[in-house]
């Protein structure tokens, strides 16, 4: 019974698990720690971006098209790690970059978070048919390749911010749903919640109150993971020509764009590419030790 | 025999009901896209053309009506004519079909094939600096996009170093990059899952046991340590083999490899959406009926699994 609740439920278990882990813990919390701070930097260069980028990120010069990475272009300006076919600098293009990452990522973690935990708790506190349609839906989402929905959707109605963060959002609603409703249907039936009950608590303020704390931290290392997988999926799609449209850069539209100068300047592609994995890399290993330190029962491998 | 019927009942209930509801999500995203008579007419046609056109797609008719004439033909795998082709949507996802099937079993084979016996390696070598090596590079192949992946393959392997083609399909060697690319999620996961099931297994009392017999360590993990550890890895083999599906959008993009995923990007370059809708629907079919058979397939295996 007590493995299933969430670690923050009984606090005064909380120091023995400490006392034996503590080595490890300790290391993980300083690993979270070291990934938050790396997504923080990232988040701080992409807002400061337009003070940061040496160049104009969309401004075309023809005459310094193709440069390598060099301290003095043809321009007679610094292009740290090259420019693109049109001659844009691409470290100014990367740190602008870095905001579509982030911005179409949140922002589809906020969507597919409200949407999956709404629907999760909604399941796992109504039962009956609720929960069976909600868990059909869920159950149907994951018997298919979602990216591929993804790319008919988008490629129907046309790419634009709003579209990408809805459909990017809905692709992970499952995940929180069906964790959160686990979680629920187990403290639904603590005596906590009937006690309330007779004391004429309401269901909403029992949600708000007693629900939704106890699985807050669920919550986040759900989002952490979806964060990445978010970030990779509107990569994928901008590559594919459905995700921000130029001249916006994006890391994907820019690894697409350099994908015909691979051979004369693999900067255009590797560059954005590389920050793109670390991205990944790091937030969702940030996901599994945040997970290892605030809700073992969660894992998976 | 009563549960088994029941078992496959629900399970075929289940497989029907994500169908229907792809088909519904297609159809109501296709009625969201706007009208699709005028990408059918040139611009200067006459208002009696755009009425023609209209009443032979069905478009005039009230939604209720247009909803169940979809289900209808999607029941009978008729999505219309592509545009582009004009030939009927069906028949051109059927040609692509077959390259789409030989990339996504090669990838899915080489990666069991690498996979498996990493896993196995480092399991055994747990600790050492082969198995942290190999961890770190599946971690990375974990998280890699998938089309990333593949550029820095044609970048080093084929422009670089000059092994292997850099597109298209031909001989073997075109077909090295993309399964590798299309592999590699699946070859990290099952390598790390291999791993930590085969630790989990080695713990055992029955392995002691073995060892305690005075077996050499590797009749103990081939003959009685890895037999235990293979359900939970084929559990995730079998899911990884769908998500290849999704994957081959990607790589066939990468690598120009005219497969379904490649034929369905350009649909929507092209805006020929029945196209489009044939590939979805037909994805959707391929992978839950995968689905279905893996599921079968362990029932098989794991007598622990089949349903009371």
């Amino acid at each position: 019974m007590a493995s299933s609740i969430p670690v923050s439920v009984p606090a005064d278990t909380a120091p023995v698990e400490a006392a034996r882990g503590g080595r490890v813990a300790r290391r993980t919390r300083r690993l979270v720690a070291a990934g938050a701070g790396f997504v923080l930097l990232l988040a701080l260069v992409a807002a400061a971006a337009p003070w940061l980028a040496p160049h104009d990120p969309v401004r075309q010069s023809l005459r310094a098209r193709l440069a390598a990475p060099t301290l003095e272009g043809a321009d007679g300006r610094a292009h740290p790690l090259g420019t693109d076919h049109l001659g844009r600098d691409v470290l100014s293009r990367m740190l602008y970059g870095a905001r579509v990452s982030l911005l179409v990522g949140f922002a589809a973690v906020v969507v597919g978070s409200l949407v999956g935990a709404a629907l999760g708790i909604l399941a796992g506190y109504r039962g009956g048919w609720t929960d069976t349609v909600v868990m059909t839906v869920a159950d149907a989402q994951l018997a298919f390749p979602f990216v591929l929905l993804a790319i008919g959707i988008i490629g129907v109605l046309g790419p634009s911010f709003p579209t990408l963060v809805v459909v990017i959002g809905l692709s992970g609603w499952v995940d929180y749903a069906r964790v959160l409703r686990s979680q629920v249907l187990v403290l639904r039936s603590r005596e906590f919640v009937d006690a309330i009950l007779a004391l004429g608590g309401a269901v909403p303020r029992i949600v708000a109150r007693h629900i939704l704390p106890n699985v807050l931290s669920t919550l986040v290392v759900i989002a952490t993971l979806q964060l990445a997988r978010a970030i990779v999926l509107e990569a994928t799609l901008s590559f594919l020509g459905l995700g921000i449209q130029p001249p916006t850069p994006s890391w994907g539209g820019m690894i697409q764009e350099g994908r015909e100068y691979l051979d004369s300047a693999w900067w255009i592609s590797i560059f954005p590419g590389c920050l793109l994995l670390l991205t990944s890399l790091v937030v969702s290993r940030s996901g599994d030790w945040l997970r290892d330190l605030l809700d073992p029962t969660l894992r998976s491998e | 025999m009563r549960a088994l019927v029941t078992f496959l009942a629900a399970r075929v209930a289940r497989a029907l009901v994500a169908v229907w509801l792809v088909s519904t999500v297609v159809f109501v995203v296709m009625r969201l896209s706007g009208d699709p008579v005028p990408l059918l007419l040139p611009p200067d046609a006459p208002r009696s053309e755009y009425a023609r056109v209209a009443k032979e797609l069905g478009t005039d008719r009230p939604l209720p009506v247009q909803y169940a004439v979809f289900l209808g033909h999607v029941a009978q795998a008729d999505f219309g004519r592509s545009i582009h082709f004009r030939e009927p949507a069906m028949q051109v996802a059927m040609g692509y079909l077959p390259a789409t099937a030989e990339l996504g079993l090669t990838a899915f084979v080489l990666a069991v094939l690498v996979a498996v016996p990493v896993g196995v390696i480092s399991a055994v070598r747990r600790n050492t600096l082969v198995d942290q090596a190999v961890m770190g590079v599946a971690l990375v192949g974990q998280s890699a996009p998938t089309f990333f992946l593949g550029i820095l393959f044609i970048l080093t392997l084929s422009l670089k170093a000059g092994l292997l083609p850099t597109s298209g399909r031909g001989d073997w060697t075109h077909l090295v990059l993309p399964a590798l690319t299309l592999g590699a999620f699946a070859m990290a996961s099952i390598a790390r899952l291999t791993r930590s099931a085969l630790l989990d297994v080695l713990r055992q009392d029955y392995v002691r046991t073995a060892r305690a017999k005075g077996l050499r360590e590797w009749r103990v993990v081939a003959k009685h340590a890895f037999r235990n550890a293979a359900i939970p890895v084929l559990t995730i083999t079998g899911l990884q083999l769908g998500t290849l599906l999704g994957g081959a959008v990607v790589t066939e993009t990468v690598f120009a490899w005219p497969g379904i995923g490649r034929l369905a990007i350009h649909s929507i370059y092209n805006r020929d959406y029945p196209v489009v809708q044939c590939v979805v629907f037909l994805s959707a079919v391929l992978f839950v009926a995968l689905n279905f058979v893996i599921e079968l397939v362990y029932g098989v295996l794991d007598p622990r699994i089949r349903p009371r």
